[in-house]
């Protein structure tokens, strides 16, 4: 009898044992589970606005300025992608791109746009054909290697480093008004920071780059064929969670010596949903093939996720 | 033998209904306080320094938020926006919400000069092991725009003072 006792408790041990680990399991597993689930579909992971606009070159940042940001609405496990079509009306061309942005996890963005540069009436002064239409394909990467554009340190801004390959479908052209290659890659940097207490975003970007006209007319001259740096840059006021106002700076090379000018534009960026931004602009785009006094409007609508 | 063992085995009545199975494996049940109804937390020094940023200087920001009684009703919906939040919910759920209701108007009132002491825990402490990310930092902001919003802060007052909790990314988000 002695040993049925001692099955009988270890039996009764056994038991109080499983009952108090369905207990516990209960307790400890609940939570987890929840924390574990995907969020609902329609998580917008990002701040508004954080994740910039693209830029004509499809990198997001404002429209003529690259900045840190990485596109899409996505943060640290997502995947974000971001699309944009863009015009600019000016006195003597009409300007036109669309791009796509993928954002990975808030650190790396891929994208591209299509440049597409009605020459109007300089087409046939130029002898290239009345309307002719310059194309150019960019591809981009950027790696987001340090800070955060609205956390941490005022001091740390969010930077990034980037590389675009850009190929220019009229190297004909290009090769006609003195350029050396109808394709290049520029090295982008960027350091962007939203300084709340004063509720302004500052962006600050060098670009190694050969591009003529940002790449329309060719990299780099038979003359010159070196890199420069150059630089860009904003600064934008936010007016509210959806209404940003600002102006953008943005230099160039004059590799072909026709007189390229900087750029420099003033505009207002507006959340009209989660997901769509529209952007205006009034840019100043200088002398573009001895054209001189390219100031216009630019308009942009971009769908983001 | 073992045929008799099996046999008194099955002869087991289940426990008793009433057993006290907390006092069977020693377990405390935590008490909340019968004046504040807060649950206890391990024992910490209380200290302003403890709310994580500089409080503001002069009186103007703490009127723009409606001076102690804005500012509850601040803290006070930004918590039911977090808990009902199925974003962040779930990272809520379990944790004592009488003491973040207050912990967190007396670190806003602090911040904001409005004239209390923080007499809670510090960042790093109290959102250990929560396992929240940059998204979850971000919902919670949104709830808390949302919340000043609703109050009828200006948009700039609600910058300045998020720009006192921006810097505290590196405590709250913990991977
Ligand atoms: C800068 C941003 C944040 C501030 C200023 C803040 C402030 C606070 C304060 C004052 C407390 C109470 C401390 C105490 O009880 O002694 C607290 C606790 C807590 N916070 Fe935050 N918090 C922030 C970010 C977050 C985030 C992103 C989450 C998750 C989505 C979160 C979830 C919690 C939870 C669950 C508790 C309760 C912890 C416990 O009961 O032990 N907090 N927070």
């Amino acid at each position: 009898m002695k040993r049925v006792a001692r099955v009988l408790a270890f039996a009764q041990t056994a038991y109080f044992v499983a009952v108090a680990q369905t207990a516990t399991a209960q307790v400890d597993e609940a939570p987890s589970v929840l924390v574990e689930s995907p969020p609902p579909a329609d998580y917008n992971a990002k701040l508004l606005l954080t994740n910039g606009i693209s830029t004509i070159g499809g990198a997001s940042g404002g429209g003529i300025s690259d900045w840190a940001t990485i596109a899409g609405r996505q943060s640290d496990r997502g995947i974000g992608v971001q699309l944009h079509v863009s015009g600019a009306v000016l006195p003597d061309y009409l300007w036109q791109s669309h791009g796509i942005a993928v954002g990975i996890a808030d650190r790396v963005e891929l994208s591209y746009a299509r440049q597409n540069f009605d020459t109007q009436d300089v087409g046939a002064a130029l002898g290239i054909g009345q309307g002719y239409v310059l194309n150019q394909d960019v591809w981009g990467a950027k790696l987001r290697v340090a800070g955060d554009t609205v956390y941490g340190s005022p001091l740390l801004p969010q930077i990034a480093v980037g590389v675009q390959y850009k190929r220019s479908l009229d190297g004909g052209v290009a090769a006609a008004v003195g350029a050396a290659h109808d394709e290049g890659v520029d090295f982008v940097v960027s350091a962007t920071k939203l300084f709340l207490a004063r509720s302004i975003l500052l962006d600050a970007t060098a670009r190694m780059t050969k591009a003529n006209q940002n790449g329309l007319l060719g990299f780099g001259s038979v003359g010159n064929d070196d890199y420069s740096v150059q630089f860009e840059g904003a600064l934008a006021y936010q007016f509210s969670r959806r209404f940003v106002m600002g102006a953008e700076y943005r230099s160039k090379p004059d590799n072909l010596g026709l007189g390229e000018d900087d750029w420099i534009d003033i505009f207002a960026a507006w959340g009209a949903t989660d997901n769509i931004t529209v952007t205006a602009a009034y840019a100043d785009l200088g002398s573009i093939a001895t054209f001189e006094g390219q100031r216009g409007v630019f308009a942009q609508a971009q769908l983001a996720f | 033998m073992f045929e008799l063992a099996l046999t008194f085995l099955m002869m087991q009545q289940a426990p008793a209904e009433n057993t006290d199975w907390d006092e069977a494996f020693g377990v405390e049940e935590a008490v909340r306080d019968p004046q504040t109804g807060e649950l206890p937390v391990d024992p910490y020094d209380v200290d302003n320094a403890n709310a994580g940023a500089k409080p503001f200087s002069g009186s103007s920001i703490a009127a723009d938020f409606g001076g102690k009684d804005g500012i509850r009703q601040i803290a006070d919906r930004f918590v039911d926006l977090n808990i009902s939040d199925p974003r962040v919910a779930a990272i809520f759920a379990g944790h004592d919400h009488v003491r973040l209701r207050r912990t967190l108007y007396e670190q806003f009132c602090y911040i904001l000069n409005a004239g209390c002491e923080y007499t809670g825990r510090d960042m790093a402490t109290a959102h250990q092991g929560l396992g929240t990310r940059k998204p979850d930092l971000n919902a919670i902001v949104e709830n808390l725009q949302k919340a000043m919003r609703e109050a009828d802060v200006s948009f700039v007052a609600q910058n300045r003072f998020l720009a006192k909790l921006a810097p505290m990314y590196g405590d709250v988000v913990t991977r």
